[in-house]
């Protein structure tokens, strides 16, 4: 059995660690907030200016000035902080975040990153994402471990615009994980999920890994 | 002290809006963006624009309806996913798109506003965000070199001000806007609340009032919410 979205945002949320400054990206990411373990102080990260996200707020009470980057409605805490745009990616680009965590439509066995755009299909743009993996110390992928059409998402070479070259540290499929340490060793299988074979994970990745599991 | 004070926001505007100018609007979604300049523009029928702005409104609010009018030419944004009239215009062929990474898109006006003309990034290096761009080795490290941004007018949404033009913001509605105020060659604001000079508290002024030509008190405000997310109140654990 592959694993679930939650399951993926529960492995994602073991690379926190007490003390880190992380940004999640929008969609399984954003889940991995749910998975911070009881007594660790993470300080969540909003790119478009805020630190110290808090919860989802009670139904009435959203403010129309208090939004994440996936444009929620959120909370603040106690010790929350805004500023600039321009503040939150010095911050990013300056190496002061410790972490992110962010979706992916490709990576590669060298660890660059497709996610913003399909030419002549899908114009989203990359928000801050190509600053997140230029600037974080860590970065880590969650993504499906194939397309919808079964196609692998895991190559050799990206075919899809790059967000960045050689910037993926980890990622993290519904199949399993990998090493990938921008590219600076060999892509290195390091889990599988529960009940998937070594066998299935090969059929399904481009690009050619190692195995340690 | 200049008393900035406009009465409408279509006054504020007057006389500083041409066809082809180039305009930042600030706002971050739907959040914080200038809503009564916005369809003052809309008002003034000014076209063949070069709009800066991290987003594009949504399909019919926010700049989304300068969109609908037909009255910009081109986009320089950061994430247009939201707005489907954008992606349908641009793939089209019938809007000009300019994507910048979001912290290059700050940083860009930032440098414009403080008279930088250009600075070196790590941010899209190995992309298509820096082809035909310089790029520098510095450190061991490459970088890509990115300019400064000005424009003919910044349209900026504030929560207080006063007749000075001195801003505070509020919560994450700020985004864009601070950095946008330094670089329009006019900068107009709208605040919800214009304060007699003197009630800001000097030492927490986001924007001090040089940087503003004319501020308005909007006439009135929908603040929509692009995506309203709740948790259920019996749950009293972090969501």
């Amino acid at each position: 059995m592959a694993w679930t979205r939650e399951q993926m945002a529960a492995r994602a949320a073991l690379e926190l660690r007490d003390g880190f400054y992380v940004n999640l990206g929008i969609g399984i990411p954003t889940l991995v907030a749910n998975y911070i373990p009881d007594g660790m102080s993470v300080t969540l990260q909003s790119e478009n200016g805020m630190l110290g996200m808090g919860p989802f707020p009670y139904e009435g009470e959203e403010d129309a000035d208090l939004i994440n980057a996936g444009k929620q409605t959120i909370t603040e805490l106690d010790s929350s902080s805004y500023f600039s745009s321009a503040d939150s990616f010095a911050m990013i680009r300056g190496g002061h975040i410790a972490l992110s965590i962010l979706g992916g439509m490709q990576v590669s066995g060298k660890g660059d990153l497709a996610n913003w755009m399909v030419p002549g299909k899908v114009v989203k743009g990359m928000g801050g994402a190509m600053d997140l993996v230029a600037g974080v110390k860590r970065v880590v992928v969650v993504m499906d471990h194939v397309e919808k059409s079964g196609a692998p998402k895991l190559l050799t070479a990206c075919t899809l615009p790059l967000t960045g070259a050689r910037v993926v540290d980890l990622l993290i499929t519904d199949l399993g994980v990998f090493d990938i340490n921008r590219g600076k060793s060999p892509l290195t299988l390091t889990a599988l999920a529960d009940g998937v074979t070594l066998d299935e994970i090969a059929a399904k990745t481009e690009a050619r890994f190692e195995v340690a599991l | 002290m200049a008393d900035k004070t406009q009465k409408s926001a279509v006054d504020a505007l007057a006389g500083r809006l041409f066809d082809g100018m180039t305009i930042m609007a600030g706002g971050f979604g739907l959040c914080g963006i200038p809503e009564n300049l916005i369809a003052a523009i809309r008002e003034s029928g000014t076209k063949g624009l070069t709009v800066v702005s991290n987003n594009c409104g949504v399909d019919g609010f926010g700049l989304g309806v300068l969109l609908e009018s037909g009255q910009i030419k081109k986009m320089i944004s950061s994430y247009v996913g939201e707005n489907k009239l954008f992606e349908k215009l641009y793939l089209s062929g019938e809007l000009e798109l300019e994507f910048n990474p979001q912290g290059t898109l700050a940083e860009r006006i930032r440098a414009g506003g403080a008279g930088i003309p250009a600075f070196f990034t790590k941010t899209g290096v190995g992309t298509l965000v820096a082809e035909g761009k310089e790029v520098r080795e510095f450190d061991g490290e490459m970088y890509v070199m990115e300019r400064g941004l000005v424009a003919d007018l910044a349209i900026v949404k504030a929560w207080k001000g006063d007749a000075e033009g001195n801003l505070v913001y509020r919560k994450t509605a700020r985004n864009f806007n601070p950095m946008m105020a330094t670089a329009g060659k006019t900068t107009v604001v709208e605040v919800e609340q214009l304060v007699p000079v003197g009630r800001l508290d000097k030492d927490n002024i986001h924007t001090p009032g040089i940087y503003v030509d004319a501020i308005v008190a909007g006439a009135k405000y929908e603040k929509r919410i692009e995506r309203v997310t709740t948790r259920p109140r019996e749950e009293k654990a972090s969501a």
